[in-house]
């Protein structure tokens, strides 16, 4: 089964996520800031990552350049999830080197539209 | 709703645009059509349908045949036709063509113009094959309000979620406000137009590929088959044919048969699409 990391600092959100993730056939495994979503991508790199851009104590940003230097790191597909909604935002996140990029509110069918053009849905 | 008024307004909607409503989707005719009622200063459906029986060439029969289609689109939709455009069938018909060096593609139920301009997208993103072609790309709708839309390439941050990758979003559109808008040169390679298909379609000329999706879904039988007919009148005998994913000419028409190997896609009986076998 492919595992899917949800980081992000709302519960709610997490949860939500969660739902929609798992209805799409991963196991997920959450997190809620940049330095706890590093932690458990040391610990088992994920297949995928839904990310959140502003966290306390460390952002989705940094957290994605550090995953980005992990051994394998590379090959983790990253979309974005967040309300930085424009372009200079989504420019410099795929500059960093996220794959996709979804603007708050999602909704199940936006994150399946994401999952299936990255080839992470069957 | 008196079964006298939903007799009349589903007749009323199958003679327009050949949408079929059962007797179980009352409801959505309730539903839709109350809020339509209330902006013409009606009270309720009774008060609606008996203005459109006084006068049937008004405003409010545009407005309801309107809120009854399903408009519903999205940039790309199904994926997998748009890669089969890109890797048969425009190859195949660019060599069929090599002479004329000319493509004519119709979006023919465009809704609100994710389907032409996925189209347009497509060339765009391939331009360096395609240089010293031409391709017109005609789309139309039946709603006049959704081809306005469709023309304004505006869409909220929803609909460009829907179907098209990020790169593209950044590559081809502009912020303005709380929209996105496509980019004038993709706009300028579509012409808009109004068009019902329960019209025959010889005014718009002939055509090499017709996009002809998820309209067909919302007709009876016979109204299938002589929109199919039009089409074949009009498709070239080596065009190619689109329909939805839950539409097909079995059954239908014997005018079209499937093209072996790639689903979806449809070519004249008296003739043989020029693809490239996928
Ligand atoms: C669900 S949309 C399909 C849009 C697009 N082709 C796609 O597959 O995503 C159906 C469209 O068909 C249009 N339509 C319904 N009846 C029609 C008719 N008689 N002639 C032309 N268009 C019609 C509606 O206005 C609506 O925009």
């Amino acid at each position: 089964m492919k595992t899917c990391l949800v980081v992000d600092d709302s519960r709610v959100i997490r949860t939500v996520a969660r739902k929609i993730v798992e209805e799409l056939g991963f196991a997920v495994v959450e997190a809620e800031d940049g330095v706890v979503a590093l932690e458990k991508s040391r610990e088992a790199l994920p297949d995928a990552v839904l990310l959140d851009w502003n966290m306390p104590n460390m952002d989705g940003m940094e957290y994605m350049k550090a995953l980005r230097a992990l051994p394998g790191g590379e090959a983790v597909r990253i979309v974005f999830c967040t309300t930085e909604n424009d372009m200079r935002h989504i420019q410099e996140a795929l500059a960093e080197g996220a794959d996709e990029y979804i603007m708050k509110p999602f909704d199940a069918e936006i994150v399946k539209t994401k999952f299936d053009l990255l080839g992470l849905t069957e | 709703m008196k079964l006298e008024d939903f007799d009349y307004l589903s007749r009323l909607l199958k003679e327009r645009s050949g949408l079929v409503v059962t007797k179980d989707k009352v409801y959505l005719l309730e539903t839709r059509l109350t809020p339509v009622a209330r902006r013409h200063g009606l009270k309720d459906l009774d008060e609606l349908v008996q203005t459109l029986r006084a006068n049937r060439s008004d405003k409010l029969l545009i407005d309801v045949t309107e809120a009854m289609t399903t408009n519903e689109s999205l940039f790309f939709r199904d994926t997998r036709p748009f890669d089969l455009f890109k890797a048969s069938v425009l190859p195949g018909l660019m060599q069929a063509r090599a002479g004329q060096r000319k493509l004519r593609i119709w979006s023919a139920a465009c809704s609100s113009g994710q389907e032409p301009y996925s189209l347009a997208i497509l060339l765009k993103e391939n331009q360096a094959q395609l240089s010293g072609w031409r391709f017109d790309i005609v789309a139309t709708d039946l709603s006049k309000e959704i081809v306005a839309k469709a023309k304004s390439g505006l869409y909220t941050q929803f609909e460009v979620q829907r179907g098209l990758p990020i790169q593209l979003l950044v590559k081809y559109f502009k912020q303005t406000g709380d929209k996105w808008q496509i980019d004038a040169g993709l706009r300028s390679m579509v012409q808009y137009g109004e068009f019902n298909l329960l019209t025959h379609p010889r005014s718009l000329g002939q055509f090499d590929v017709i996009f002809c999706r998820n309209v067909l879904i919302y007709f009876d039988q016979p109204t299938k088959r002589q929109v199919l007919d039009g089409l074949a009148d009009v498709l070239t005998k080596d065009g190619v044919l689109y329909l939805g994913g839950a539409e097909t000419v079995l059954g239908v028409t014997e005018r079209f048969k499937p093209i072996p190997g790639l689903r979806g896609l449809y070519q004249r009986s008296d003739g043989e699409a020029a693809v490239k076998a996928a």
